[in-house]
């Protein structure tokens, strides 16, 4: 079974295998409601750990998506720059943003799985 | 200090228990969005009924003994033509500083039936300012009395005529013009209702005694096609419609020319003269100003915010962004702002600078979305 991974930033990364899977988690695509344009990095890029490396906006606001881990970006989600609205109807299925060949998965110890960040999100009130 | 306190509208419970996500806003705890969020709440208002509550804004009543001296005061403070405004008409014109510059936009009103009175409805974040310049320059015999008990519920959309016709069948709301405002009886509360808004839809602003503000509220949100809408989508609906946002497109360094707000001064004014900035105002209506607000189509999905620079086609900075976001009546971003006159005509390729990026963009014609107001 894929693992996931989170962020303080809200981003959630899968893990499957040598490769990460990367959006927004599901709270934050409920923070920042209708998502009007969503732009991933390039394919090819290299991305850093904590680095931004994606944008989504709302209706209101744009907001950064974080790398949460470091890696080469090696396919997009093509779908979510057409569709955005797929970020608040499945962020964690088919709103995903980018998928990254992993440089060192190591990194992902310092994230969050799924029980560590639901904690998380009851200290945020 | 209690006056750095963030306050509340009557309508305050209501919202909590409508959902709404609440934010700051001038000073106010107000509904940001509810449940069903800006998009659904920006499209319904475009096809049925929006309840806002705009409370938190100014109303005030000017009074004095006569019509012709409370209009000949705030035409020394704003360039409208007041002294013509007929019984139970209003006007949008704007306070100005000793430059021409912006102080406040706002909405004069002459009630009908009533001698030597004006209704002011100015912005929250402003009243504190604009109703202490009016103040320090009220003449003797004219008072300034702040409404502080009242509520503004505005309603909006094309099924908000058939709804209040419903609600006060006899009272002839349905045939009120826009820009048009009068008393009305509206089932048990006594009301005063203007004929316009700040989506470009047809629909009503309603001033009543806060205490029967949210029972007001509640009828309406019972009446099928009715949703309470928050600031969100109201900001998305007057951007659309092309109309400024006090902060974002107006301040003081902006005159009402370079806002495109010249229809708002009456030509007896343009004659005549004597409002504040009077000098750069009209040299501005003669020789065009040196900056124009205009709206702006981003040629592709990124929308471009309120500071993004905005460039010439050759990349030279030429303005600034003022409010930008997306239109969802649009489908698509949407922005307005500010450009050096010569760049400003309909069409002029520019670049909006968005994340280190140009992307290309055209100056468009306001409103973005067409006004839908009734004029009888």
């Amino acid at each position: 079974m894929a693992q996931i991974r989170y962020t303080k930033d809200h981003e959630y990364i899968r893990i499957e295998g040598a490769e990460g899977v990367i959006g927004i988690s599901e709270h934050a695509q409920s923070q920042l409601g209708d998502v009007v344009f969503a732009e991933p990095p390039p394919v090819g890029k290299m991305v850093k750990a904590g680095d931004p490396a994606a944008v989504v906006e709302s209706v209101k606001a744009a907001s950064d998506v974080f790398a949460p881990a470091s890696g080469e970006v090696i396919a997009v989600n093509s779908d979510v720059e057409g569709t955005p609205g797929l970020i608040n109807e499945d962020a964690l299925g088919r709103g995903w943003l980018f998928r990254i060949r992993l440089a060192d998965p190591g990194e992902l110890d310092a994230l969050m799985d799924e029980a560590a960040y639901s904690e998380y999100l009851k200290t945020l009130g | 200090m209690s006056d750095d306190a963030i306050q509340q509208t009557p309508l305050y419970a209501l919202h909590i228990e409508l959902g709404a996500r609440m934010g700051p806003f001038a000073g106010y705890d107000m509904p940001i969005q509810y449940a069903s969020g800006v998009l659904a709440e920006h499209l319904h208002t475009r096809k049925a009924a929006g309840l806002f509550d705009v409370s938190h804004m100014g109303q005030a009543l000017l009074e004095g003994a006569d019509q012709a001296s409370v209009a000949a005061f705030l035409e020394t403070l704003a360039p409208a033509d007041v002294l013509n405004l007929a019984p139970g008409r209003q006007r949008y014109t704007q306070l100005l500083n000793e430059s021409g510059g912006i102080v406040d936009d706002l909405m004069v009103t002459r009630p009908p039936g009533a001698e030597g009175v004006l209704r002011l409805v100015v912005n929250a974040a402003r009243k504190a300012v604009d109703f202490a310049l009016v103040r320090e320059r009220l003449p003797a015999g004219v008072r300034l009395m702040p409404l502080e008990d009242a509520a503004l519920i505005a309603l909006q959309g094309p099924l908000a005529a058939p709804i209040l016709a419903r609600l006060a069948p006899g009272e002839g709301l349905e045939s009120m013009p826009f820009m048009s405002a009068r008393p009305a009886r509206l089932t048990e509360a006594e009301t005063f209702v203007s004929r316009s808004g700040y989506t470009g839809e047809d629909g009503y602003e309603i001033s009543l005694p806060a205490d029967v503000a949210e029972t007001f509220a509640r009828l309406l949100l019972a009446q099928p096609g009715v949703a309470p809408i928050g600031l969100g989508a109201r900001d998305s609906l007057r951007l659309e419609a092309g109309l400024c946002l006090y902060g974002h497109e107006l301040d003081e360094s902006v005159d009402p020319v370079e806002a495109a707000l010249a229809w708002s001064i009456q030509k007896r004014r343009r004659v005549e003269g004597g409002f504040p900035g009077a000098e750069r105002i009209l040299s501005a209506l003669v020789n065009g100003p040196k900056r124009l607000r205009v709206g702006l189509r981003p040629d592709v999905r990124a929308p471009a915010r309120e500071g993004t620079v905005i460039v010439s086609a050759e990349g030279a900075p030429i303005g600034v962004v003022t409010s930008g976001g997306f239109g969802p009546s649009i489908g698509a971003p949407i922005a307005m702002g500010f450009v050096d006159r010569g760049h400003s005509p309909l069409g002029t390729a520019v670049g909006l600078v968005v994340r280190g990026k140009t992307l290309s963009a055209r100056v468009t014609a306001l409103p973005f979305h067409p006004h839908a107001y009734h004029r009888g």
